[in-house]
């Protein structure tokens, strides 16, 4: 199938501001999606609020478009009262870890079989470029005019501390790259995590001094390395891609099968 | 099968109405009063093959309801003030979304933490209003188990066939009073099923286009129909827009479709009532006191009687004002300030008519204390 039968046109032009990262992970999700050969009718795509969220309007699979922050929870009553479906959950930053931070630990405690991608751009975008927290100190933000004092989480090892069972990091840059992760990650049956750097070149750029879309892609290529990479070695200031967990532990629909054997079980003796 | 005999609490009698009603997905957050609800649907739920998830916070059960509905479930979740006003915002993406989908609210005393095991039915005004926007919304309640198991048949049958959530409001006296219930043969109370579109696959399915009836005929996620559910201003296809016409059409769709069918949803009893030159009108557990004080009152040849409504919103300002029209007075029995005397009085075609008897220190309302209201409207003094 070509990319654009994955695509609802009646829903373009897309509100994506020029140059922004999203269009290309989308761009990489469906190209992971279609490698797969997953059926459209048997993907549900849920997401929150946000210009990352919108997303889920674009493709032409079911489409969740929920609550600033909620998307996980809504996912978890699909995909628990549907198991056979495929739940992928696209999320910005401040969507997935601010308002939506204890769905996200709690999601990954659970080890539910969603795919969840945190597109992070470093910003709130849709309302104008605030400070999300994913930005880090020292940064420039319609909220922090200063400058931020915030530290950011690594959403890396926020996962990997909550449970998540697949985790790993890519770049829009590295689109080729965050297609195969996308890949294993919806494969993976559990609670799995891609973050996946995204510029925002409207507010964060701008107010933030890196430049163009082409720059600040260029910056993702120069200040992120491959785990295990000599780069990565040399300069472990850099921000690490690759794939960060990937083990088997028992998924929570499985087990709640197991909890609807226990008790017919019971009922009938 | 036959029917059934328990004698439970009022939170067991509504876990049976909608275990009739055919309830197969329930998400909840442990809260005072109405725990109860959570943890025997998650014993009797898998029994059956249904699901059972106890979530993170009381916001993420009210979505994950949403999400399972959309896969065709019958969906519930319970809750008490703090978590009723925690689920507020997803409560009104299942009206604007309409996803049909079940909301017990035991109700405690409030504001804030309040009064956690004691009784109030100060969350009258929150069903209604407690998430932003104009909307239609449908809650019921009930004074006796009975009638708990049968409103709670009656809230899924109307979140199925309106797309809308309903708000069923017990309170802590009737979630944690035991009583007698009998649960009858399946099949002799009707159960509305979830109506799927007859839009056969590869045929483009419109979400929100109304059949002739009004109604909106569903497709299960997973189906064979791929479309959008959003919260934002959509049109028929469920993709947002905001396009003035479709603003407006869609808004007072949602308020229209619950308000001009009051008739219909209104449920209520009538105890006492065709001769009764005082009126007390109650709902919930104070409705057992005002039923109580009208018999023993009726004994004495006082002409006192009661109405009480099993439905509050859309409220029922027609029936209330038709049989409310001849009382010398109308007294409204209600644990709050007065949520239900304010929509009495407008109603009613003498609102300086209208009384109030409340208590609100977390204590029963009892028949004497209605007596003592009474004997001053009566002008016999206290």
């Amino acid at each position: 199938m070509a990319i654009k039968d994955y695509l609802r046109e009646r829903f373009f032009p897309h509100m994506w501001c020029p140059g922004c990262g999203h269009g290309t992970i989308l761009n990489s999700l469906l190209r992971a999606i279609e490698d797969l050969g997953l059926s459209k009718s048997n993907i549900v795509m849920t997401s929150g609020i946000g210009c990352s969220a919108r997303i889920s309007g674009y493709v032409d699979f079911h489409s969740l478009h929920t609550l600033h922050g909620r998307a996980l929870a809504f996912a978890t009553g699909v995909k628990l009262s549907k198991p056979e479906l495929t739940v992928i959950v696209p999320m910005g930053d401040g969507d997935a870890l601010a308002i939506g931070g204890n769905h996200f630990i709690h999601a990954a405690r659970r080890n539910i079989d969603i795919t969840a991608i945190v597109m992070n751009n470093r910003i709130y975008g849709m309302t104008g470029g605030q400070f999300s927290p994913l930005s880090g100190p020292g940064k420039k933000a319609t909220t922090a005019p200063y400058m931020t004092i915030d530290n950011e989480f690594d959403v890396v090892e926020l996962a990997k501390a909550a449970g998540a069972t697949f985790v790993a990091r890519s770049t829009a840059y590295h689109c080729q790259e965050a297609t195969g992760y996308l890949k294993q990650a919806i494969l993976h049956k559990g609670f799995s995590v891609v973050e996946i750097l995204s510029q925002c070149p409207t507010h964060y750029g701008r107010k933030n001094k890196e430049g163009d879309a082409a720059a600040m892609l260029e910056i993702q290529r120069d200040t992120t390395a491959r785990i295990g990479s000599k780069a990565l070695d040399e300069n472990p200031g850099l921000i690490p891609r690759g794939i960060f967990v990937d083990i088997e532990k028992p998924e929570y629909c499985e087990e709640y099968g197991k909890i609807i054997e226990r008790a017919t079980k019971r009922k009938a003796s | 099968m036959s029917e059934k005999l328990m004698f439970v609490q009022g939170n067991e009698a509504c876990v049976q109405g909608a275990l009739y009603a055919g309830v197969d997905f329930f998400a909840g957050y442990p809260i005072t009063p109405s725990t109860e609800i959570a943890e025997l649907l998650a014993a009797k739920l898998p029994e059956k093959g249904g699901k059972f998830i106890q979530m993170e916070d009381e916001i993420a059960s009210m979505c994950a309801i949403i999400g399972a509905s959309l896969t065709g479930h019958k969906v519930m979740t319970a809750t008490s003030g703090p978590g009723f006003s925690l689920k507020q915002e997803a409560i009104g993406y299942a009206c604007m979304a309409e996803i049909p989908c079940v909301i017990v609210d035991v109700q405690r005393g409030g504001p804030s933490t309040g009064n956690p095991t004691h009784v109030s039915q100060g969350d009258i005004n929150q069903a209604r209003w407690g998430t932003h926007g104009d909307h239609g919304i449908i809650a019921l309640t009930a004074s006796n188990h009975q009638d708990v198991f049968r409103i709670t048949v009656d809230a899924f049958n109307l979140a199925e066939t309106y797309r809308t959530p309903v708000v069923l409001l017990f309170d802590e006296v009737i979630g944690h009073m035991r009583e007698r219930l009998v649960v009858p043969e399946p099949g002799a109370l009707p159960i509305v099923d979830r109506l799927r579109t007859s839009v056969p696959k590869d045929v483009d399915y419109h979400p929100y286009l109304p059949r002739e009836d009004g109604r909106l005929p569903m497709s299960d996620f997973g189906g064979h129909h791929r479309y959008n559910v959003t919260g934002l201003f959509h049109d028929m296809w469920g993709f947002p827009s905001n396009n003035p016409s479709v603003v407006q059409e869609l808004l007072r769709h949602l308020v229209d479709k619950i308000d001009t069918n009051v008739d219909v949803i209104t449920r209520y009893k009538e105890h006492y009532l065709d001769d009764a030159e005082y009126i007390l009108v109650s709902y919930g557990s104070s409705a057992r006191s005002a039923i109580h004080l009208a018999k023993n009152r009726r004994q004495k040849g006082e002409r006192l009687g009661v109405l009480e409504l099993q439905s509050i919103w859309p409220f029922p300002a027609e029936l209330v004002r038709a049989r409310c029209a001849d009382a010398k007075a109308v007294v409204v029995v209600e644990m709050n300030m007065g949520q239900v005397l304010t929509q009495v009085k407008a109603a009613v075609d003498h609102p300086n008519r209208v009384f109030l008897a409340n208590r609100i220190d977390g204590k029963l309302i009892t028949p004497s204390d209605i007596k003592g209201l009474l004997r001053v409207i009566q002008g016999k003094g206290v």
